[in-house]
């Protein structure tokens, strides 16, 4: 290594950041229009669900339909009869149905035991569940008025009394932004550093490198420095763009997020450089560079689907993804806290990926053309 | 002799070529070269000649074998080597993106040049390399030489032990090329060892020593004198008084005993073979000439490699040429063409008649490319008019592209499909139905040697081949004009030997040729030609009378070479005169 | 099919499928994602890791927790003695859930009064939280339907009787995997055709094209037609994973649906293909498919609800053909619907297409070079 050979190198790495359209792409404007599309677009909280009522007049059914309106959750519409209400459903018009029969509200008075008929578009099992949720909680409301009218109070054998911790509101934005520091410090460290290198070996740049005094560890080291002060620079934008644009609570300490961040990209970056190293062709590492280390940044990290939820197998695979063990520091740290053991055991985690990388390129980075 | 500056002993190197095919690069080559002189590396495509500057510059390792650089084993890792080495590779690793003086700041810094020697040597640098006003010029706007003569700086910065260039003066234009040269022998005087690679033969005359390889192995090793010798007496220079010299050429290489005749300005050269006596016949003069480099180079691989073809190329077979009234194929009027306020191409007009070889000559980014591709209608003139075979190529549809065969620059083909699927895509492509298809196919494979390559991936064939292949693709449906973008760089003598062959029998047979070429031997070979400088036409006329254009009392009998620099640095001098 | 066209469609096959890498590319990630994608990308939770404080030592506590312990959505991980210990547990993600029997409960059902369950539930993934609060409330309405009759409670004078159409048990494996179809799918024509002039402007060939007979018209055709075999194979074989391996239903036309494969290929192809006219390299043309891709899943509604969208991102939308698709894939699947319901999809589609199409066969001849 030497201290004259790396500043030129790494000066000219700047240089070529700075000039270059496409690494300003993968670095600045896809981190901030996935930054908004997520902070603003992709919500997992559902709004005013459009919703079919089906009921002919009676008082007690304008009272439960009236919990309808009342609700901010659902924009109600009337349909007069069921088969309106289903073809519309299949239209995707309304998400779901309420249906009263004609005899609701005499069957309600007389057996105390009348039906409410629920039938929810299930093709969104998620959105579903969620609308069946908010249903309910009207259905209850309706509940307790009735016993109210009737002066008691209902009476439920059991009440859950929910409390839930970091995110009381369940805002999905709040776990989404942080996780998707993860995806976009994948982009910058694996994608764009795999993609520069392979370039060099294309345009035959690492030819004439080689061909001066200049060691394999001064490229190395020329590519790692500059995306990694890339990658860091990226990651507190987002952090700037969560805590201010999008009001995520930041939790934990600076320090924390900054420590673990910097391991990752060093995960990151030895994932990109071993992808060139192997690949030295640019369309073939960013093929690779998307299905090893996009995908399953996405996919399998925890950033969107549960961990737990997925079968063993995949399951297993999840723990050679680098992006899972950030993600979690990254949901901890924002949402509860310097949460000591969640930090350290994930941070050993990457440790281990980050030196079996970098280990692995060093091994396999030769100053030689074949 | 001090100790050698490069040797190579019995040293071997193989390739996987895909497909489980191994290629052997060097086959125990075992060779010398003496420090402080100017070696040059010899030998047609594929002789091994980038494998061993790779192997000098300690890029590759040997299957076996050793290579010492100054004494020191190659093989050792010893730091000495890198320090003491400046290469340059064919395509050299210029950062496009960083401006001129910020590529030469990062291989000052690689090669540990002391920061207070910098200011000098940069300065002195880009004064030898006439960069100096293009110091904040991004290198992807240079111009091909101007990229070399970079590239050959940041080589230099720290002048080194061993220069090694691999073909530096490819795709480059005369006047570059002459600068070049210039700054390689100022480095030889200084005590530089220089191993440069070269196509082009009239450069290996100002080498010291010459080192001549074919097929991975050693075929001779002498000084340009020696090498030239057994051709003393062979070689002479044939005129006649009236009847055209490309008639006289075809009619003495039929001749026995000759082994090579080429047109070199009024005149046909000839090369005899061994023992062969010159053979006159009424009317033609015949000269003794001093023998070339090029003539001992023809005479040494003539033996050793299949009879270059030079039977006149027929159009072929159930194909006979359509022929046209005489009159002009191609005629552009003050055409012009900007690229936002840059003017490429500033107003240039000529005719070119049917049957005739025009040339489109000039120097690095003078325009020819940009006039080139809007005759062939890839790009369209700002102004202007421009009529080619009657036609506007770029609004022109199916019908009069028909009309036209182009070969590009770098003999573009699909480098992952096989011989005989290019030929096959292209007579599709040209519309050709299946009798004329397989007639043609088989036409191709035959005239050009293709068929033992048919399966073989274009992109894995060596440069004389893919020429052959881009050649015969453009020629599968009967064109009745050709544009030629430089086909015959990077391409060895024989090939371009066989390539000129061709080309003037499709002229003879009524197929008019449009060629940019940075070979000035070649564009004697042209009926006409133009000459281009800064995005005008410099001069207009045929060979002889542009030479004659170059006339002075110190040069009575000017080569095209001298001619074109001679006229350039004229037109470049008015230029600033006016400015 | 004219010769010219015909010879333009073998060269653009071989081209495609000759060289191990490039036909890997065609064949890995999309196997790949099915894979992951079919089993890793689901929004049903199980195995939700919980703990218990229980200070009741009745009966009835014991028969609540059963009913979580019989659970396959639940999977008890502690017990915990005392308050204190409930933080750490949920800090640390050893379980998402805390439930909190209070030390009255088996007392106060006994005696007729209401008692409470305190769950305390780990928000930092809120979808998950959400989730898992249903599965709770689901757990524990159970019990009371079954307390209540037991021990003689009041019954609520109406009902809720929930069905859901399309997907009774609200699988989400139902929802995704026909997802998949559309997104890979695109994938591989994007990769197909958003190289394909792009690779060959990079080597120069793209001038020898031109130069040839070929019209505008004739590249577009040939370049489209092996995307579009290549994409409509992959879109059949993924249909038929989707159908035989991942168990989903089809339940509606498959003529609907392979008509909206064909408009959807087509309408594929032709961002392909206007992507790959305006790059110059390869790379920019890799990174025009990227930065294509990225947000057209996104903003798809292949995993969030398009209408959970701000208004002005709902209208982003409507540019994105794999938007379309799904509503055709996910109709056509599990709501069993024919052509006629799916008319403004279509139209959406093949307007996309067309314009897409015409602009890349414009940029063909006048991209400035």
């Amino acid at each position: 290594m030497n201290g004259m050979r790396l500043r030129g190198l790494i000066r000219k790495e700047f240089l070529q950041i700075v000039r270059d359209p496409s690494a300003i792409a993968i670095a600045v404007a896809l981190p901030i229009f996935l930054l908004l599309l997520f902070g603003y677009g992709v919500s997992l909280n559902a709004r005013r669900v459009p919703l079919a009522l089906v009921a002919p007049y009676s008082p007690q059914a304008q009272e439960l339909l009236g919990g309808f309106d009342r609700s901010p959750y659902f924009v109600p519409h009337r349909y007069a009869t069921m088969a309106a209400a289903k073809s519309a459903l299949g239209r995707r018009r309304v998400d779901g149905i309420v249906w009263l029969r004609s005899d609701f509200g005499r069957r309600m008075l007389a057996q105390g035991n009348a039906g409410i008929g629920v039938f929810v578009n299930g093709v969104d099992a998620n959105n579903a569940g969620l609308l069946e949720a908010y249903i309910r909680g009207v259905w209850l409301g309706w509940l307790s008025r009735q016993a109210q009218d009737q002066g008691s109070t209902l009476s439920v054998p059991v009440t859950v009394e929910q409390r839930i911790w970091f995110n009381a509101a369940l805002r999905s934005r709040n776990y989404l932004v942080p996780g998707l520091i993860a995806i976009i410090m994948t982009l910058i460290g694996a994608l764009l550093t795999a993609q520069v290198v392979s370039r060099e070996w294309e345009r035959g740049t690492m030819e004439a490198l080689m061909a001066t005094p200049v060691s394999m560890g001064d490229i190395l080291l020329s590519k790692l420095i500059p995306y990694f002060v890339l990658g860091m620079a990226g990651m507190a934008l987002s952090v700037v763009m969560a805590v201010w644009l999008f009001a995520v609570p930041l939790r934990g300490s600076l320090l924390v997020l900054f420590s673990a961040s910097g391991l990752f990209m060093l995960v990151a970056l030895g994932m990109g450089l071993l992808i060139s190293t192997v690949a030295k062709n640019q369309f073939i590492s960013a093929t690779i560079a998307i299905v090893a280390t996009f995908l399953p940044a996405f996919i399998l990290s925890g950033f969107i689907f549960d961990l737990n939820s997925m079968p063993v197998p995949i399951r297993l695979l999840t723990h050679i993804v680098a992006a899972r063990y950030f993600v979690a520091i990254l949901q901890t740290v924002f949402g509860a806290g310097d949460v000591w053991p969640v930090v350290l055991a994930n941070a050993a985690a990457l440790c281990a990926m980050a030196a079996f990388f970098l280990g692995l390129t060093w091994r396999l980075s030769r100053k030689r053309l074949d | 002799m001090a100790t050698a500056a490069l040797v190579f002993k019995d040293v071997e190197k193989r390739f996987a070529a895909g497909g489980g095919r191994i290629t052997e690069a060097l086959k125990g080559l075992s060779v010398e070269m003496a420090a402080g002189v100017i070696t040059g590396l010899l030998g047609p495509d594929g002789a091994g000649k980038t494998t061993l500057m790779r192997l000098a510059a300690g890029l590759l390792l040997p299957d076996r074998g050793q290579i010492a650089v100054f004494g020191h084993d190659a093989l050792s890792g010893t730091r000495a080597i890198p320090d003491s080495i400046g290469y340059m590779p064919q395509r050299f690793g210029l950062y496009e993106d960083l401006t001129v003086r910020e590529n030469l700041e990062l291989y000052a810094d690689l090669q540990g040049l002391a920061p207070d020697a910098r200011s000098a040597r940069y300065d002195e640098l880009l004064a030898m390399t006439a960069l100096g006003p293009f110091g904040t010029r991004r290198a992807g706007a240079l111009s091909g030489g101007m990229k070399q003569k970079l590239g050959l700086a940041c080589a230099l910065l720290r002048t080194p032990r061993l220069l090694l260039l691999d073909e530096p003066t490819v795709g480059v234009d005369p006047i570059s090329r002459r600068e070049l040269w210039i700054i390689i022998e100022r480095l030889a005087q200084d005590g530089v060892t220089v191993l440069l690679s070269t196509a082009y033969l009239d450069e290996a005359e100002r080498c010291h020593d010459l080192v001549m390889l074919n097929e991975g192995r050693l075929l001779g090793q002498a000084n340009p004198a020696s090498f030239r010798a057994p051709l003393v007496g062979r070689s002479f220079l044939v005129r006649v008084a009236d009847g055209g010299r490309r008639q006289l050429q075809k009619q003495l290489a039929y001749r026995t005993g000759v082994i090579d005749a080429q047109l070199q300005a009024s005149e046909v050269r000839v090369i005899l073979s061994e023992g062969a006596a010159p053979r006159p016949e009424p009317g033609e003069t015949w000269e003794p000439a001093e023998p070339r480099v090029e003539d001992a180079f023809v005479a040494l691989l003539q033996g050793s490699r299949v009879q270059a073809k030079r039977e006149a190329a027929t159009i072929g077979p159930g194909s006979e040429p359509v022929r046209l009234p005489p009159g002009v194929m191609i005629m552009a009027r003050d055409l012009r063409r900007s690229f936002g306020a840059f003017e490429a191409v500033k107003g240039i007009s000529f005719d070119v008649s049917t049957g005739e070889v025009f040339g489109l000559l000039g120097a690095n980014g003078a325009g020819k490319t940009t006039a080139f591709r809007m005759l062939c209608g890839l790009l369209l003139p700002t102004s202007g008019k421009l009529s080619v075979a009657g036609v506007d190529m770029y609004h022109a549809g199916a019908a009069a592209r028909q009309r036209i065969g182009y070969v590009s620059q770098r003999f573009v083909l699909y480098g992952n499909l096989s011989v005989a699927q290019n030929l096959q895509f292209f007579a599709g492509v040209y519309g050709l139905g299946r009798a004329a298809l397989e007639a043609r196919l088989r036409w191709a494979e035959e005239e050009f040697d293709l068929g033992p390559y048919r399966t073989v991936n274009a992109g894995a064939l060596s440069v004389g081949y893919k020429q052959r292949l881009a050649l015969a693709c453009a020629l599968l449906h009967d064109p009745q004009i050709l544009f030629l973008d430089e086909p015959t760089s990077g391409v060895d003598p024989l090939a371009r030997r066989e390539f000129w062959a061709r080309i003037n029998a499709l002229a003879h047979d009524g197929v008019t040729v449009m060629v940019t070429t940075h070979f000035m031997e070649e564009a004697e070979y042209c009926d006409r030609l133009v000459l281009m400088s800064q995005g005008e036409v410099l001069a207009a006329g045929t060979p002889p009378e542009i030479r004659r254009l170059a006339q002075a009392p110190d040069r009575p009998d000017p080569t095209m070479e001298d001619a074109f620099i001679a006229l350039i640095a004229e037109h470049e001098q008015s230029i600033r005169r006016a400015s | 099919m004219g010769p010219r066209i015909r010879a333009l469609v073998i060269k653009e096959f071989l081209a495609l499928l000759r060289d191990k890498v490039a036909r890997m590319t065609l064949i890995v990630p999309p196997l790949l994602q099915l894979i992951i994608f079919g089993y890793a990308a689901t929004f049903n939770i199980r195995d939700i890791p919980y703990a218990v404080y229980n200070q009741d030592g009745g009966a009835a506590s014991h028969e609540l927790l059963a009913r979580f312990q019989g659970s396959p959505v639940f999977l008890q991980r502690a017990v915990l003695t005392a308050e204190r210990q409930i933080a750490p547990v949920i800090d640390d993600k050893r379980v998402l859930l805390v439930i909190h029997i209070g030390p009255q409960f088996s007392r106060d059902l006994l005696a007729h009064r209401p008692a409470r369950v305190q769950v305390i539930i780990d928000g930092r993934n809120s979808n998950t939280a959400a989730l898992a609060g249903n599965y709770v409330n689901q757990v524990v309405q159970a019990f009371d339907t079954e307390w209540a009759a037991a021990h003689g409670w009041q019954v609520p004078p109406a009902q809720l009787v929930v069905r859901s159409w399309f997907n009774p048990d609200l699988l989400s494996r139902w929802f995704i995997v026909p997802g998949i179809v559309g997104l890979l799918t695109l994938v591989v024509t994007l990769l197909t055709t958003g190289l394909s002039v792009a690779r060959e402007r990079e080597s120069g060939t793209f001038d020898q094209l031109l130069v040839t007979p070929l019209a505008s018209v004739e590249i577009l055709i040939g370049k489209s037609i092996p995307g579009f075999v290549i994409g409509l194979i992959e879109a059949t074989a993924i249909l038929a994973a989707a159908v035989f391996w991942f168990d989903v239903p089809f339940t509606g036309s498959l003529w609907a649906l392979y008509l909206g494969v064909f408009v959807f290929l087509l309408s594929g192809i032709g961002i392909g293909l206007m992507i790959s006219s305006i790059s110059v390299t390869q790379q920019q043309g890799t990174l025009g498919v990227f930065l294509f891709m990225v947000p057209a899943v996104i903003l798809s509604g292949f995993a969030t609800p398009i209408a959970n969208m701000p208004l002005a991102v709902q209208y982003l939308t409507y540019l994105d053909p794999l938007r379309y698709f799904l509503v055709i894939l996910r109709g056509t699947f599990l709501q069993g619907d024919g052509a006629s319901v799916l008319g403004s999809q279509y139209a959406g589609l093949a307007a996309l297409a067309l314009a897409s199409m015409t602009l890349a066969a414009w940029l063909f001849r006048h991209r400035m070079a």
